[in-house]
């Protein structure tokens, strides 16, 4: 193979900046080694529930109804992010977060909480990674993607829809936010914010990414009772 | 050398079968006019529609399909059938059908045997309950699916619960139920 075809090859690859693109449906598609594993530790139960906080995707409640044939529970926290920014209410967000999910202590199986936390600051993030903490189950797992690029200034802000293409590769097909991403999220806080959960797996993609997936330990036993129901 | 295939084709002067559902139109096309009509007038009678003006308040059961564009509260139970919710229908109930396609408003859980399928501009505050679940893009969803497997489905009858949120029937299952050992 000669040198000029590696060139020529790598022009075709995807462009980074074409991941702005809003709603293209040539998307780049983004390699993933974190959802696998997320995937197979919830295989081994039977109708496992999955709390998803990105936007709806048809394509993904297909995909983890078909492959877990788990109950999916959508709950859109980027239209909350929206809102509030929008209302002018951004500093409410964390007393929101901290009444946001009404279901019991340890009722859910998996969460994917795809990059909601890059756009949340740290008074808003304690309190959502703390409900989720909540209601994830004893050896539930918990997927989360971190950026660990600073947010270019001047780009226009977007959120991302984390499209499943399969286990092992994601679709990000950007949309308009009202709300850039906020300065990354450093590990040890990343650690910090989810106590007691434990991270089992980390992969830092060279997409700028880090991909972590926490257990909750099957020692802790969390009994406080739902929060209200928020009004809708 | 090319012999027409006449096989489907219906003997002049004799009226064609009315068929089961509607004919494509390359099918139409070979159709005697008057039997034309009678198909139309059938699939006319077979699909029912609920106009916008319609206010429906309690149960609404039937045995052929039906689209709503009027607004319904209560419970819609359409077991072997097709409910379509046209875009201007709007619907506070829970629904039970064969296939539901939702283009409207569906504020309740929706329980379908076949296939639940929210188009562009369709929303749905509510649990879904079938085995194939499709959702636009620009469609709205808020609630949780619940997709059987084909084996569960059998051991999992969905009981008819009355309406509501999304939240509503995902916390009145036992937490037990789902958090069983693996059993495959």
């Amino acid at each position: 193979m000669a040198l000029s075809d590696l060139f020529s090859r790598r022009r075709k690859e995807p462009d980074s900046d074409a991941a702005t693109d809003a709603g293209a449906a040539d998307s780049p598609v983004h390699p993933t080694k974190a959802l696998a594993k997320f995937l197979a530790s919830l295989a081994s139960r039977t109708q496992p529930r999955l709390l998803d906080l990105g936007p709806v995707v048809g394509s993904n409640v297909t995909f983890f109804g078909e492959q877990l044939g788990c109950k999916i529970l959508v709950e859109d926290l980027y239209k909350d992010i929206d809102r509030h920014v929008r209302e002018g209410k951004i500093q409410e967000l964390p007393a929101f977060f901290a009444k946001r999910f009404p279901q019991d202590a340890g009722t859910v199986d998996g969460i994917l909480c795809w990059d909601v936390f890059d756009y949340l600051d740290k008074a808003a993030a304690t309190p959502l990674a703390q409900q989720l903490v909540r209601i994830l189950r004893p050896e539930g797992a918990l997927l989360a993607l971190f950026s660990t690029a600073e947010p270019a200034a001047g780009a226009a802000a977007t959120y991302t829809k984390h499209m499943v293409v399969d286990q092992s590769s994601l679709q990000h097909r950007p949309y308009p936010a009202a709300r850039g991403k906020q300065r990354p999220v450093l590990n040890r806080d990343i650690q910090r914010m989810f106590e007691p959960l434990r991270i089992t797996e980390q992969f830092l993609l060279k997409t700028n990414l880090r991909e972590v997936l926490f257990r909750k330990p099957a020692d802790t036993a969390d009994t406080s009772p739902a929060v209200p129901a928020p009004e809708r | 050398m090319w012999k027409r295939d006449e096989a489907v084709k219906p003997a002049s002067g004799q009226p064609a079968p009315t068929p089961a559902v509607p004919p494509a139109p390359s099918q139409q096309a070979s159709t005697p006019a008057a039997p034309q009509t009678d198909v139309r007038r059938q699939i006319e009678r077979d699909v029912v529609n609920i106009g916008k003006s319609v206010v429906i308040k309690g149960e609404l059961n039937g045995s052929e399909d039906l689209t709503i564009e009027g607004h319904v509260e209560g419970k819609i139970e359409l077991k072997d059938h097709v409910l379509t919710i046209g875009p201007n229908g709007k619907i506070k109930a829970a629904v039970f059908a064969k296939s539901v396609i939702v283009l409207g408003e569906v504020n309740g859980n929706v329980t379908a045997s076949e296939k639940v399928d929210i188009r562009d501009g369709g929303a749905v505050d509510g649990d879904i309950v079938s085995p194939r679940v499709a959702i636009a893009e620009g469609a709205h969803f808020r609630g949780t699916v619940d997709m059987q497997k084909k084996g569960a489905q059998s051991g999992q009858q969905q009981k008819p619960s009355g309406q509501g949120g999304g939240q509503q029937q995902s916390q009145q299952q036992p937490v037990q139920q789902v958090a069983q050992p693996a059993g495959r």
